[in-house]
């Protein structure tokens, strides 16, 4: 027998809300098998079971919110009696998350910066163009810190809120998903800069060689079976991981554990604003076409809010490529628990020198933000360099 | 196909990637990936869209060359069949 808990879908997450099973009791499933739909501050997730079985009685009816660890439902052996209700004290329990354990406590942000009046860079230009004093807002953050929010009631006090965008009504609305996103990225992000020290790498590639490569083969093609130049970033970035392998995986419990399958977890822009880095699985694995179509997926899914919870949980490295911002050089902030976020920046025409020749190419400037309590600067640079080497040989990819 | 039924194409494959903008309202001239937020995957979407629907093969070379709702559709006008 074994329990399906409500699991951790990033270092952030510390509870969810159960939507929808999608599974009746009494069935047969399968590990991987999708059982249940549960929302997070980051959308909605399917979720899947770990163990072969049958699906006992729910124990957490839809709808309700529970902590991440909660027994959801137990799973019987095949052959076991098929459903029977769980002890009680069962129901709530918390258990050990082996992937990502929960953030520990924040500590206090320090008194902001040395002025009369904390505020956040945000709250200070909004109050700067609506021409609000900040001296006169009350501040709602820690330490009376102002935010956006508090920069707004007194711009708009709630008798005049019909002057805002957005329809209002006399209290306030509840939380909105993009904020809820926004405080899921901020736990995320907070518990990265607090707890990894960072090193950063970068180093120019010269792309030329790779995409003259990719539009002879292109060209060739119809235009839905084109693939992108990130493609070959992927699974270059992947090969490269395959010669330095410190990169791929985990600090947990003062060590890394390195892993042996290459998830890259792909940072995916949304239109409603923030981010989600789910994980394209076994890059090394797939052919450059599967690599496009398993992207394509994942974007599309993405974007229409489908996720799988083990895409948000199974990534060992993450890549975000902002070339398409016009980006020169990314800085990342590592996802935890991982160690490394390798980054893209613009592909543009530089000047090259080379044999003594000076020319023209198309250029790149990758970058590696790494754990510095897992790698040192030189293993850094030694993917950086593989992965140039990588890219010159596109044909291999 | 006229210059308008070309617009309307493109316009319902840039909502389909931009579900919250409104793409008539573009400017003939304006970048569309920049004014709408479109990345370089959601871009080949619009493009496969378009050259499914009107049958107009774009090859990759030719990407630069459409890149605002005019030279788009100009682009289209002068090679359907």
């Amino acid at each position: 027998m074994a329990e399906f808990r409500m699991p951790s879908l990033g270092a952030d997450m510390e509870s969810g809300k159960l939507v929808e099973w999608l599974v009746a009791p009494g069935t047969s499933v399968k590990r991987g098998d999708v059982v249940a739909l549960v929302e997070t501050q980051k959308g909605l997730f399917e979720i899947e079971v770990f163990e072969d079985g049958v699906l006992g009685e729910p124990l957490v009816a839809a709808g309700q919110t529970v902590a991440v660890g909660t027994v959801l439902a137990l799973i019987h052996a095949v052959g076991a009696a098929p459903i029977e209700s769980a002890p009680a004290e069962e129901v709530g329990a918390r258990t050990e998350q082996p992937v990502a354990p929960a953030p520990v406590a924040v500590p206090r942000p320090a008194a902001g910066p040395v002025t009369r009046v904390a505020a956040s860079p945000s709250a200070r230009r909004l109050a700067a163009e609506l021409g609000v004093d900040l001296a006169t807002v009350q501040g709602s953050g820690p330490h009376g810190v102002i935010g956006r929010e508090d920069v707004e009631r007194v711009a708009h006090p709630p008798a005049a809120a019909a002057a805002g965008a957005e329809p209002t009504t006399g209290h306030a609305p509840p939380e909105s998903a993009s904020s809820a996103m926004r405080r899921a990225i901020a736990a995320a992000v907070s518990r990265s800069n607090r707890e990894i020290p960072h090193y950063y790498l970068a180093t120019e590639i010269n792309l030329s060689p790779a995409l003259q490569w990719l539009e002879s083969l292109n060209a060739r093609r119809p235009i839905r079976e084109r693939i992108l130049p990130v493609v070959l970033l992927l699974k270059a970035t992947a090969r490269a991981l395959r010669s330095v392998p410190e990169l791929n995986g985990h600090w947990l419990d003062d060590r890394l554990h390195v892993r042996q399958a290459i998830h890259i977890g792909f940072a995916v822009a949304l239109r409603q604003g923030g981010l989600v880095a789910p994980a394209i699985h076994d890059v090394d694995t797939l052919s450059l076409d599967g690599l496009m179509a398993a992207m394509a997926d994942l974007i599309e899914r993405a974007r229409g809010g489908r996720l799988r919870g083990s895409e948000l949980t199974e990534a060992t490295v993450t890549v975000t490529n902002l070339g398409d911002r016009g980006v020169t050089t990314v800085f990342g902030v590592i996802y935890p628990p991982q160690v490394a976020l390798v980054g893209f920046g613009r592909i543009s025409e530089r000047p090259w020198a080379e044999g003594g020749l000076l020319g023209v190419r198309r250029c790149l400037t990758a970058t590696l933000a790494a754990d510095h309590r897992a790698t040192d600067g030189h293993l850094g640079g030694r993917f950086l360099d593989t992965l140039d080497r990588v890219l010159q040989q596109p044909e291999a990819l | 196909m006229t210059e308008e039924e070309l617009k309307a194409i493109i316009v319902a494959e840039l909502k389909k990637v931009a579900p919250e903008s409104d793409p008539s309202g573009l400017g003939a001239d304006e970048d569309l990936r920049e004014a709408l937020d479109i990345d370089s995957f959601s871009f080949l979407r619009v493009l496969v869209g378009v050259s499914e629907h009107t049958g107009v093969d774009i090859p990759e070379a030719d990407y630069g060359k459409v890149t605002t709702l005019a030279a788009m559709i100009g682009y289209l006008a002068v090679r359907q069949g």
